[in-house]
């Protein structure tokens, strides 16, 4: 089977003053390649967790990740991840930023330079392939992220916050690059946002997860992902489901930041 | 029963004591007062009352130092008061000129707010000019450099000849007027004969030559018919100026002292005369020679060499030293450090070894260094590898350990090895680090193989200081301070231009 399966995942972290925190519980996902999926919840739901043990970086303490069939252990270049910023090799070229994951994997340079070329055009950077990655504005900078991780054709791509450090304006280019990018590779995308409005416009699935323990609390279907790709999204926010629905998931995070605080001012 | 007892002696007899006690068997069983006697000079003293006599003494000779220093560092107040006032002179000057010339409206010069603007605080390269200017004036103006115009040198010591009259009276109350010619002659000048007509009369004219910055005691009886100790003669007066003196006496009071033109000229209790020529304000060539001097001295020794060792060898081997010593210690301490900075193991190894050594300054190890490898060149470029080495290893590990996780995330989750990892990723991230603490290393090693040059080598420009200061040669030692300052500069450029053109990503991660 293709997609990614996660099952029952938990993570616990041991503190040192013998205490422990509960970072994930009982956390169950079925994602199908191609499906895009944006992740919203307060502070501290357990999110990047969710991300960093999806990529390899951290092991679940129970619990099953299951790729294309076969058990996700440790990082691969079958999960490309794109961060919020200071991932890029400052010491590289774009180009050489992009072509890291086939050079890496000892491609030859004739076999992959075409593709970074295309992608570097894909993303509008066809004029900077030979600038500095630090020469460059953060908008290209996250260009130049999207870029290098596609790159390498990985089947899933994990997004933590990749447009988090940008600008308003800048961002909405962002998101329509980011869906112009799965409609065009057709990966599965699962994609971390602090923005409602992101979250609500990128992902065709959306979950809403909730803290102490982190866990799934409740699950979207969207249309407006498949609106929004080659169109304007600022009229795909004119739809009349988009309000309704970005104001009951607000309100759904309000109240959880609302307990957090509450739970944390009587702690005192 | 007590078996030790403590004396506290005066500091004269202490050693004495000690001997006296070391060479007298001193049974066990003694009591003091009954069987024992103490030393003259001593007493029986505490623990505590030792250790407070320590504390005591030491207190006081600090104290005593510390008012001392005081004292000279406001004697320089004046000074740096004066230095002050010439630098906000040229500020104002400077800026009142360039506003009349040039009224600008950049950026910077449209700011109302600048004090506290960082951004704002550029060094003014007119001022750097300036002040290096300043600085070889002074220089100039304290040893009457011939670069300089005269009006800015300070008064010069006297030269020239000059004379001055003295009365004589012997006991039979005979009076008779004498001159003493004084020549004052540079220093170099070869001597020569004084010619002069002794005159007639009881005393006879006297000539003397005298060295710049040198006195001298004029024997004024050594040519006349009376004498000091035959007739009882003595001087009663100078350029006719009568005095009252008790020669021989102890309660004489003050010798006579006449401030002349050109030199001060005392009567000695012995009834010589006295004759120091005024030194002016400028600095003995000993002391401090003149800029040209310095310049004339490095263009000889840049031909010639000094003491048989040409200046290109005694600068060649320092560089030498330093070049090897810091690429041993930076071929040994970035592995170190990459170790540091990668394995737990290793950073507990070697973090007490290189914490303990870190604050260890190399120069206190040159007499290790010395007993261990001797003068020659392996102790020295021992000594340089040990001060790169701690430097070039915490860089390193810090180069290592600043790497941000999310570019070693990236890297892994595009497939990267550990060894890609390290090559693509934490090497290249580390290399800033690197080159920050080449360039406090380089800096440090330079200072290091000078300082153990000047305690023992064959060669080099310590060396040759050390050499130049025992046979006083202070345009050698000026010379060698200044090439030292040069190269330490050239140094520190070379190592910032290798790090902007090899590191241009550097603070831009």
């Amino acid at each position: 089977m293709t997609g990614l399966s996660i099952e029952n995942l938990s993570m616990r972290f041991e503190l040192p003053n013998g205490g422990h925190v509960q970072a994930l519980e009982g956390v169950s996902l079925d994602l199908k390649a191609g499906e895009l999926l944006s992740v919203l919840g307060p502070s501290g739901c357990g999110k990047t967790t969710l991300l960093n043990i999806v990529a390899g970086f951290l092991a679940q303490t129970d619990g099953k990740l299951v790729l294309n069939g076969h058990e996700i252990n440790g990082p691969d270049a079958e999960r490309g991840m794109v961060f919020q910023a200071g991932a890029l090799f400052e010491w590289m070229s774009v180009r050489d930023n992009v072509s890291f994951g086939p050079r890496m994997a000892g491609k030859k340079k004739a076999d992959y330079m075409g593709n970074v070329d295309h992608l570097l055009e894909i993303v509008g950077l066809q004029d900077f392939k030979e600038k500095m990655v630090y020469e460059l504005s953060g908008g290209m900078q996250q260009r130049v992220a999207l870029a290098r991780c596609l790159a390498n054709d990985p089947d899933v791509i994990l997004m933590d916050e990749p447009l988090g450090a940008l600008d308003a304006l800048t961002r909405e280019k962002m998101q329509s690059l980011v869906l112009k990018l799965w409609k065009e590779t057709g990966k599965t995308i699962i994609l971390i946002t602090h923005s409602v409005e992101e979250a609500l416009l990128l992902g065709e699935r959306l979950i809403v997860m909730a803290p102490r323990p982190g866990r799934i609390h409740k699950e979207y279907r969207l249309p407006f992902a498949d609106m929004g790709v080659g169109a304007d999204l600022r009229e795909v926010k004119k739809h009349p489901d988009y309000a309704p629905t970005r104001e009951e998931i607000l309100n759904m995070i309000w109240d959880m930041e609302e307990e957090i605080m509450g739970t944390a001012g009587e702690d005192e | 029963m007590a078996d030790t007892v403590n004396l506290v002696c005066t500091r004269e007899r202490l050693g004495e004591v000690v001997t006296e006690l070391r060479a007298g068997n001193v049974p066990d069983g003694q009591i003091v007062g009954d069987t024992f006697a103490l030393p003259a000079g001593c007493e029986i003293a505490s623990g505590w009352d030792t250790f407070s006599y320590q504390f005591g003494t030491l207190g006081a000779e600090l104290w005593s130092e510390t008012k001392t220093v005081m004292a000279s560092a406001a004697s320089a107040l004046p000074s740096i008061a004066f230095y002050v006032i010439v630098i906000l002179a040229c500020m104002f000057i400077y800026r009142a000129i360039k506003s009349m010339l040039t009224p600008t409206r950049d950026y910077t010069s449209l700011k109302t707010v600048t004090f506290g603007d960082e951004s704002a605080v550029r060094s003014d390269f007119p001022a750097s000019v300036l002040s290096i200017i300043l600085i070889f004036v002074i220089w100039g103006s304290f040893t009457g450099s011939a670069l300089l115009p005269g009006f800015l040198h300070l008064p010069a010591p006297y030269t020239g000849e000059e004379s001055f009259t003295y009365t004589v009276e012997d006991d039979a109350g005979n009076r008779d007027d004498a001159e003493i010619f004084v020549r004052v002659v540079g220093a170099g000048v070869a001597e020569s004969e004084m010619v002069f007509d002794e005159g007639d009369g009881i005393a006879k004219n006297d000539g003397v030559e005298i060295g710049v910055y040198r006195s001298e005691n004029v024997l004024w009886d050594s040519n006349d018919d009376v004498s000091r100790r035959e007739n009882g003669a003595r001087v009663v007066a100078i350029n006719g100026q009568e005095f009252d003196f008790a020669f021989g006496t102890d309660d004489a009071g003050p010798a006579p002292s006449f401030d002349l033109d050109f030199a001060q000229v005392t009567i000695t209790d012995r009834g010589s005369i006295n004759v120091v020529p005024d030194q002016g304000m400028q600095m003995q060539p000993l002391y401090l020679p003149a800029p040209e001097v310095v310049w004339n001295r490095f263009i000889e020794i840049a031909k010639y060499g000094y003491q048989n060792v040409y200046l290109t060898v005694h600068l060649g081997f320092s560089l030498f030293r330093v070049i090897v010593g810091f690429m041993l210690g930076a071929a040994i301490g970035i592995p170190l450090g990459y170790a540091m900075g990668l394995s737990n193991w290793f950073r507990g190894w070697f973090d007490p070894i290189v914490e303990f050594m870190r604050p260890v300054p190399p120069l206190a190890l040159i007499p290790l260094v010395i007993i261990w490898f001797g003068i020659g060149e392996v102790g020295k470029i021992f000594l340089l590898f040990l001060a790169a080495l701690w430097i070039m290893a915490i860089a390193a590990r810090s180069g290592v350990s600043g790497v941000r996780i999310t570019k070693v995330h990236a890297a892994y989750s595009l497939g990267a090895s550990r060894w890609q990892i390290l090559r693509y990723v934490i090497i290249p991230n580390s290399l800033p680090e690197i080159f920050t603490g080449a360039r406090v290393a380089m800096g440090v090693c330079w200072g290091t193989v000078v300082a153990a040059e000047l305690v023992a080598a064959e060669e080099g420009i310590g060396k040759m200081i050390t050499t130049a200061s025992k046979f006083q040669n202070t345009d050698i030692i000026l010379l060698g301070v200044i090439i030292i300052g040069l190269v330490g500069f050239g140094i520190d450029m070379l190592m910032r231009w290798a790090e902007r053109s090899l590191v241009p990503w550097k603070g831009k991660g």
